[in-house]
C-alpha cells in the first residue's frame, strides 16, 4: 500500500491542545481522502478526537472548514479522494476555523 | 502556614489564585488554556494536586483536562502523542456519549429536539476515590468516570426521569450541580435547569424527583413534579439532608434530603439569583447575591451586595463592605461562589466583570483579587495544608 506524507496546517487552538506548531505531516495510505486525513490526525495525536469531528457520527464541526489548493472542501463528502497537489505535498490541507463569536 | 488556592473557570480561560492563610496577598497565574472557555475546575479532595478542568469551545467542542500537580501542568488523559499507531486505541477523555437511544426532550417551542451532547458545566471529584469523578452535562445527563477522566460512562437512569420533558432554561438545558453525601456515598444530589432536583439513593442507577415544594408560576402547573428552573444547591458536609437552593425565584431549603421544601427568601431584597453557599463551619450561615430580576441579569440598584443568613434563611443581612455600592451592574453565575476550610472561613465570589472578590472572615469585610479577568463563569476554592 502506498503512503504519502500529506501536509496540514492546523488552526490556533488545536496547535496548543496538541502542542505543536502550525503545520504536521503525516504518513497517510493510499487513497487518500478527506476522511482518512482526519483519521491519521486523530490516529497521531488522540488528543484532537472530538475536536475536528464528532466522535460518534464523524460530522465535521460545524465552525471548522477544510481548505484545499484555494477552495472550501468543508461540504466534499468525506470519501473524496484529496486533490494530487495534497498527494505531493505541494500544497497542505488546511484546518481552518470559521469567523465568528467575540 | 496553610494557605488556599482558588480555580477560577471564565469565558477566556482559567486563572488561579493563591494566597497563604491570611489571604491579603494573592499571587495570580494564568490565563491557562488561553481563548477556550473554562466552565469548571475543581480538584479532588482526596489528592489535593488532582484537578479537573472542563474546557469548550463552540468551534472544538469539549475537552477535559487534568492536573496531577496542584495546575502546574496538564493532560488531556489517554491523549498522549502516537507516533507508532498500531495496537488499542487511545482512550477520549472528552467523549460523553448518551447511553442507548438518547431520544428527545422538549425545546423551547414544545417540540421534541434530540439530546445532543453539547458541554460539561460541572465536575465533580469523589470524595474518597481520586480517579472517580462525576460530570454534569448540557444537555442534561450525568456521566461518571472511574479512571481519572480518561474515559466516560452516562448514569442514564437519571434521564429516564421524564427526560423527554425536560426543556432548557435560557442558559441551555445542563447538569449545574453535583452534590455527594459524605454519609452516604450511594446517595448523590443533582439539579438541572430546567428540569429541577434529583436524587439517587442507590449509587445513580435509580433516580427520584425532588421538587416538592417549589413554586414556580413561571410553568404551567406551579407545583409540578418537574421543570422547574432550579439554579443551584448547597450542602453543609455535617448535615447532608440539608440542602439550600436557590431557585429561579425563591430561595428554598430541605431538611429532609429534598422530600419538601420550603421558602426562606424572608427580606431578601429579590430572591432571584444564582449561587447559594455554606459556611464551613455554621451550617445554618447562608449566602445569596440577590439579582435584579429574570429580565434584568445584574444586581439589584447598582449595589453589589451579598446576603448573609445565619439563622438558615428568613433572615438575611446586606453584606457590602469593600463591594462597590453604585453603578455595578455585574451577575455573580451559579458555579461562581466559593468557601474555603480555614478556621476563619474565606468566601469567595466571581462577576461577569471580571471581578474575584475574597472575604477573610466570612462576609464582613471584601476584597477584589482581581479586577479584569474575563467573564467569570466558575470559582472554586481549595484549602491547602
Amino acid at each position: 500500500m502506498t503512503k504519502h506524507t500529506i501536509r496540514v496546517v492546523m488552526p490556533y487552538h488545536l496547535q496548543t491542545l496538541a502542542k505543536i506548531g502550525s503545520e504536521i505531516s503525516l504518513d497517510v495510505d493510499s487513497p487518500v481522502t478527506y476522511e482518512s486525513v482526519i483519521d491519521a490526525i486523530e490516529a497521531a495525536y488522540p488528543m484532537l478526537r472530538g475536536t475536528i469531528r464528532d466522535h460518534v457520527t464523524k460530522r465535521r464541526r460545524p465552525l471548522l472548514r477544510y481548505f484545499v489548493c484555494s477552495k472550501d472542501a468543508s461540504h466534499e463528502p468525506p470519501d473524496t479522494p484529496v486533490p494530487d497537489a495534497i498527494l505531493s505535498g505541494a500544497e497542505p490541507f488546511i484546518i481552518w476555523g470559521a469567523i465568528a463569536g467575540g | 502556614m496553610s494557605g488556599v488556592r482558588v480555580l477560577v473557570g471564565t469565558a477566556k480561560g482559567a486563572f488561579i489564585l493563591t494566597s497563604d492563610g491570611k489571604r491579603e496577598h494573592w499571587k495570580v497565574e494564568g490565563p491557562l488554556f488561553a481563548g477556550w472557555t473554562i466552565y469548571h475546575m475543581k480538584a479532588s479532595p482526596v489528592d489535593s494536586n488532582r484537578i479537573y478542568a472542563s474546557q469548550c469551545s463552540d468551534w472544538f467542542g469539549q475537552v477535559i483536562q487534568r492536573s496531577n500537580d496542584g495546575g502546574k501542568t496538564w493532560e488531556q488523559p489517554g491523549g498522549e502523542v502516537r507516533m507508532d499507531i498500531t495496537g488499542a486505541p487511545p482512550a477520549a477523555s472528552n467523549m460523553f456519549v448518551y447511553e442507548g437511544d438518547a431520544g428527545t426532550h422538549m425545546w423551547y417551542d414544545g417540540t421534541p429536539h434530540p439530546w445532543e451532547f453539547k458541554r460539561i458545566w460541572h465536575l465533580e471529584p469523589s470524595l474518597t476515590e481520586v480517579d472517580v469523578v462525576y460530570a454534569g452535562a448540557e444537555d442534561a445527563a450525568l456521566f461518571r468516570s472511574k479512571d481519572g477522566a480518561m474515559t466516560w460512562q452516562e448514569l442514564p437512569g437519571l434521564r429516564a426521569q421524564r427526560g423527554s420533558e425536560w426543556q432548557p432554561g435560557a442558559g441551555g438545558l445542563g447538569v449545574h450541580t453535583i452534590l455527594l453525601d459524605p454519609s452516604d456515598p450511594n446517595r448523590i444530589f443533582v439539579a438541572i435547569s430546567a428540569a429541577g432536583a434529583f436524587r439517587t439513593d442507590d449509587g445513580g442507577t435509580t433516580w427520584k424527583p425532588i421538587n416538592r415544594g417549589l413554586r414556580s408560576k413561571y410553568i404551567p402547573d406551579p407545583d409540578a413534579e418537574i421543570g422547574h428552573c432550579v439554579h443551584r444547591l448547597a450542602m453543609h458536609p455535617s448535615r447532608p439532608d440539608v440542602l439550600f437552593m436557590q431557585l429561579h425565584w425563591n430561595v428554598m431549603r430541605t431538611d429532609n434530603a429534598g422530600e419538601l421544601w420550603t421558602n426562606i427568601s424572608g427580606n431578601l431584597p429579590t430572591d432571584f439569583g444564582f449561587p447559594i453557599d455554606v459556611h464551613a463551619h455554621e451550617p445554618e450561615t447562608i449566602y445569596v447575591v440577590p439579582i435584579k430580576s429574570d429580565s434584568e441579569h445584574y444586581v439589584h440598584e447598582g449595589k453589589l451586595r451579598v446576603y448573609r443568613s445565619r439563622t438558615g434563611g428568613m433572615d438575611w443581612e446586606p453584606l457590602t463592605n469593600g463591594l462597590p455600592q453604585e453603578n455595578c451592574f455585574v451577575n455573580v453565575l451559579r458555579d461562581a461562589m466559593a468557601t474555603d476550610t480555614l478556621e476563619e472561613c474565606g468566601i469567595y465570589f466571581g462577576t461577569t466583570g471580571g471581578q474575584v472578590y475574597v472575604s477573610p472572615d466570612g462576609g464582613d469585610h471584601w476584597k477584589a483579587i482581581v479586577h479584569d479577568l474575563p467573564r467569570v463563569l466558575s470559582v472554586e476554592v481549595q484549602t491547602l495544608p
